[in-house]
């Protein structure tokens, strides 16, 4: 038997593979101070690469953040990070949006282009292909802002190197999952496996739109709760001898 | 209102963020506080003046502070609290803080902090504590505001004590703890927080436990691989781990932190595993179908190279900390779980099920682990005039073992011999520092062990070079009067060093003498308490007979023999089918580039 069986864990076999991929992840948590020097902390202490990070408030009221992670590394590594991060206290949540489903990621770039004569021009009819937009200009330079995946970004910066690329600004990549579904908070109290089967069960009950058949979908994960809550109680009990 | 019980309908009436901070403490069940003062925690210490439920330790270095915390922890199960000052004090709490990160030890370390208006302007004995202490702990928290002053303790425990237990540290600025704010109790009792975020899974999956007791009914050669985290999960964990081993029938070996879980005398028992465990319990690893680990995470003294290690094996690996698992070893059924409440499901499985592993297999299993338990790879001869260390620690537990002991030690060849010739029957009673491997550990832990448990004889078992890193801890000792014992194995070299040197540098010796040492009876005798040295074999039996007759802290000076080193020794690089068993095996097998630097 070489599966592994937990749910959401990733089979034996493909853990030992050794090509290294890149990933996306999206990870919500608590807009508390020092949260992001926690993150970046873990790659840094630990070693692990990052690509581009993005991190903004999400939610004022709830005082929720989201941070948007590229990395890179093999399967077990992604595996790690992953792991890691949910192990940090003000972590909510963790989605590995390369992995689950597909995505969207966009990235917004300011392209400094200083040219002259042909090359200027040039650089204005490539801007228009790639539909971006000018936000300034004098006599002999302009600023493209351009948004898109990070290809498209990459391959404008690429085509104005030869007509007078100096400087270039880029945001990092911010990414969401297709479809319906969300990276919801957590609910105090609540584990981060409990989260997934409740949001799962209630996306179920959500398609159904029967009252009675939503309490009681919402009532199983409260009746779960209070077994762990007398196991935990047992457990402490026991270790207090 | 009376000064020292614990007044938690107080939530309207508004107290000092001192005095807050204790009654906090109050309720958390606290009782044994280890700190020194400073500056910016004078307004705590005040407090701790007026009251008498919470005792405070006073120790000499904050970093004692901490492993004394760590030795009361592991040896209660309690969570050990410890209350610092601003700038060096914290900093000084760092090595600790790092120590019980690495071997999962639940510690609150309350430190002071400047006020809030002069954070961030270099002002006196300021530090940015929660940025140096970010990588060094589970998580920490700055207050800012007197009124989540009370909750942000209560949470402190919580994630302490939860799921893979940590260090936390609360920094604390001056003009907090001075400010007027309410309390708050904690929510829903200490016991379970609805915490938002932080809630670890202590129930494992249900299909995770039948697809491990699969595996375990088809085993042909089994073995259990415990470690810290059945000792973490509680006393209770470890009678379910004697139960399972005794319905199962299959052998068991355990990590350094993990040692006592199950009894050194109960039958199935291996002895350690790693680089210097045992014969048996080495080839046992290599040689077995399918490992069971409970609470351990492969360290690399345990794995050696990843390379070779066990490779036929179907690995079973239960943890609470998703982190820990496939991050060295990739293994094949991974349980999430609480390691006392995996064990029991793990027994119900197995006892509902009908199959039994094939005894014919398990019995020729058993066979062949007796054969490599013949080969007594632990013997040693004490002949001649000079002590050798293996005897003075088997006379020491020999002489010992019917009393509540509770033994530390430092870190080096004298914890390895404690760790092989020592031997455990109950968990709680070994403290070692594992992970980190701190010198200097074994004095303090001792302090906060004996605190934890008045009416134990707690010994540390250190070298001479390990126990002068926090030597000054001596004066704690008599102070409060704890009668530990100091059972140091002195041979005048920094002994693991030394053996590595003599292996993989030819012999050179760079700075690991321990030159210019005190007299240690004399030192016992300046700190005003007793000393007592042996050099002879003869008169050891006697010497650790007055030691434990002795109503007081003792030194004893044990001077062994220099050049002895510690086998089995499994070198960096090497499977571990590959270990050398004595000094006749050293010659033979040179250590790769590539396993120097796994040294």
């Amino acid at each position: 038997m070489s599966s592994n069986i937990y749910e959401g864990s990733v089979p034996t076999a493909r853990l030992k593979d050794t090509d290294v991929y890149r990933h996306t992840i999206a990870v919500l948590v608590d807009n508390e101070a020092g949260v992001l020097a926690r993150v970046i902390g873990l790659f840094s202490g630990r070693g692990y690469n990052i690509e581009s990070l993005t991190v903004s408030e999400v939610d004022p009221e709830a005082q929720l953040s989201r941070i948007n992670l590229v990395t890179s590394g093999t399967r077990q590594i992604v595996e790690q990070i992953k792991a890691q991060l949910g192990r940090l206290v003000p972590v909510h949540t963790v989605k590995d949006l390369t992995d689950e489903g597909p995505s969207v990621g966009r990235e917004l770039a300011l392209v400094k282009v200083d040219g002259a004569g042909e090359d200027r021009v040039e650089a204005l009819r490539i801007g228009d292909i790639f539909r971006c937009n000018v936000v300034d200009s004098t006599t002999t330079s302009f600023v493209f802002e351009v948004v898109g995946s990070s290809e498209k970004i990459d391959a404008f910066i690429a085509l104005m190197k030869p007509l007078g690329l100096i400087e270039v600004s880029r945001t990092g990549v911010a990414a969401i999952a297709r479809g319906a579904g969300s990276l919801e908070p957590r609910k105090p109290g609540q584990s981060a496996k409990k989260a997934v089967n409740s949001r799962a069960k209630s996306a179920a009950a959500a398609k159904k739109a029967s009252p009675k058949r939503k309490s009681a979908v919402k009532k199983a994960p409260a009746r779960k709760t209070t077994t762990k809550k007398s196991n935990a109680g047992a457990r402490k009990r026991a270790a207090k001898r | 209102m009376p000064r020292d019980t614990p007044d938690t309908r107080a939530e309207s009436r508004k107290a000092n963020g001192a005095r807050l901070i204790l009654q906090a403490l109050q309720e958390q069940g606290v009782e044994v506080v280890f700190g020194y003062p400073g500056g910016a925690v004078l307004p705590i210490y005040d407090e701790i003046f007026k009251q008498n439920s919470i005792r405070h330790i006073l120790v000499r270095h904050e970093q004692g502070a901490v492993h004394a915390a760590e030795g009361y922890a592991r040896s209660t199960g309690k969570v050990g609290v410890v209350l610092v000052t601003s700038g060096p004090g914290a900093t000084n709490a760092v090595t600790g803080l790092t120590d019980a990160l690495m071997d999962s030890i639940p510690v609150v370390c309350l430190t002071g902090q400047v006020p809030t208006h002069l954070i961030g302007n270099d002002a006196f004995q300021e530090a940015d504590t929660v940025g140096i202490t970010r990588p060094c702990t589970k998580h920490n928290y700055l207050v800012k505001d007197v009124n989540v002053l009370a909750q942000t303790i209560h949470e402190a425990f919580y994630v302490a004590r939860s799921g893979r237990p940590g260090p936390v540290v609360v920094d604390l600025p001056k003009d907090v703890v001075m400010d007027m704010g309410s309390y708050t109790t904690a929510p829903r009792g200490i016991k379970r927080q609805p915490h938002k975020t932080y809630q670890p899974a202590y129930e494992p999956d249900r299909a995770s436990i039948e697809a491990a007791v699969d595996l375990m009914v088809n085993a042909e050669r089994p073995l259990f691989y415990t470690g810290g985290g059945v000792i973490n999960a509680g006393p209770g964990a470890s009678k379910t781990l004697i139960n399972l081993v005794k319905t199962t029938g299959f052998p068991i070996t355990s990590t350094l932190m993990g040692l006592g879980a199950y009894p050194a005398s109960g039958p199935n028992w291996l002895g350690m595993v790693g680089m210097h465990g045992t014969y048996e319990s080495n080839l046992a690893m290599h040689g077995c179908d399918v490992m069971i680990n409970i609470g351990a995470r492969f360290d690399d003294r345990v794995t050696g190279n990843l390379k070779y290690f066990a490779p036929d094996a179907k690995k079973i690996h239960v943890d609470v900390d998703p982190s820990s698992i496939n991050k060295n070893v990739i293994v094949d059924i991974p349980v999430i779980g609480d390691a006392g409440v995996v064990l029991k499901e793990m027994l119900k499985a197995w006892k509902a099920r009908k199959q039994r592993p094939n005894p014919r297999a398990l019995k020729s299993w058993w066979t062949q682990i007796k054969q490599w338990q013949a080969r007594d790879c632990l013997k040693y001869s004490q002949t001649g005039k000079t002590i050798k260390p293996q005897y003075a620690i088997e006379r020491l537990f020999e002489l010992t073992k019917n009393r509540k002991t509770f033994i530390t030690t430092e870190v080096g060849q004298h914890q390895m011999w404690a760790a092989q010739f020592y031997r455990f029957d109950q968990p709680n009673r070994w403290m070692t520092s594992g992970g980190l491997g701190t010198m200097g550990y074994g004095l303090p832990a001792a302090l906060g062990v004996q605190l934890g448990n008045p009416d134990g004889l707690v010994i540390d078992i250190a070298g001479e070079a390990s126990i002068l890193m926090n030597i000054q801890e001596l004066s704690t000792a008599v102070q409060y009067r704890l009668p530990i014992k100091l059972f140091i194995i002195n041979n005048q070299y920094m002994g693991m060093v030394r053996q590595w040197q003599e292996l993989l540098h030819g012999g050179r010796y760079s700075e690991s003498y321990t030159d210019s040492l005190p007299d240690f009876v004399k030192l016992a005798d300046a700190y005003g308490m007793a000393g007592l040295r042996v050099t002879e074999p003869s008169k050891v039996d006697a010497t650790i007979k007055e030691m434990m007759k002795i109503d007081g802290p003792v030194i004893v000076d044990v001077c062994v023999d220099q050049k002895e080193n510690c086998f089995p020794m499994i070198p960096s690089g090497a499977a571990h089918n590959e270990m050398l068993l004595g000094p006749e095996d050293e010659a033979g097998k040179p250590i790769s580039e590539e396993g120097m630097v796994l040294v």
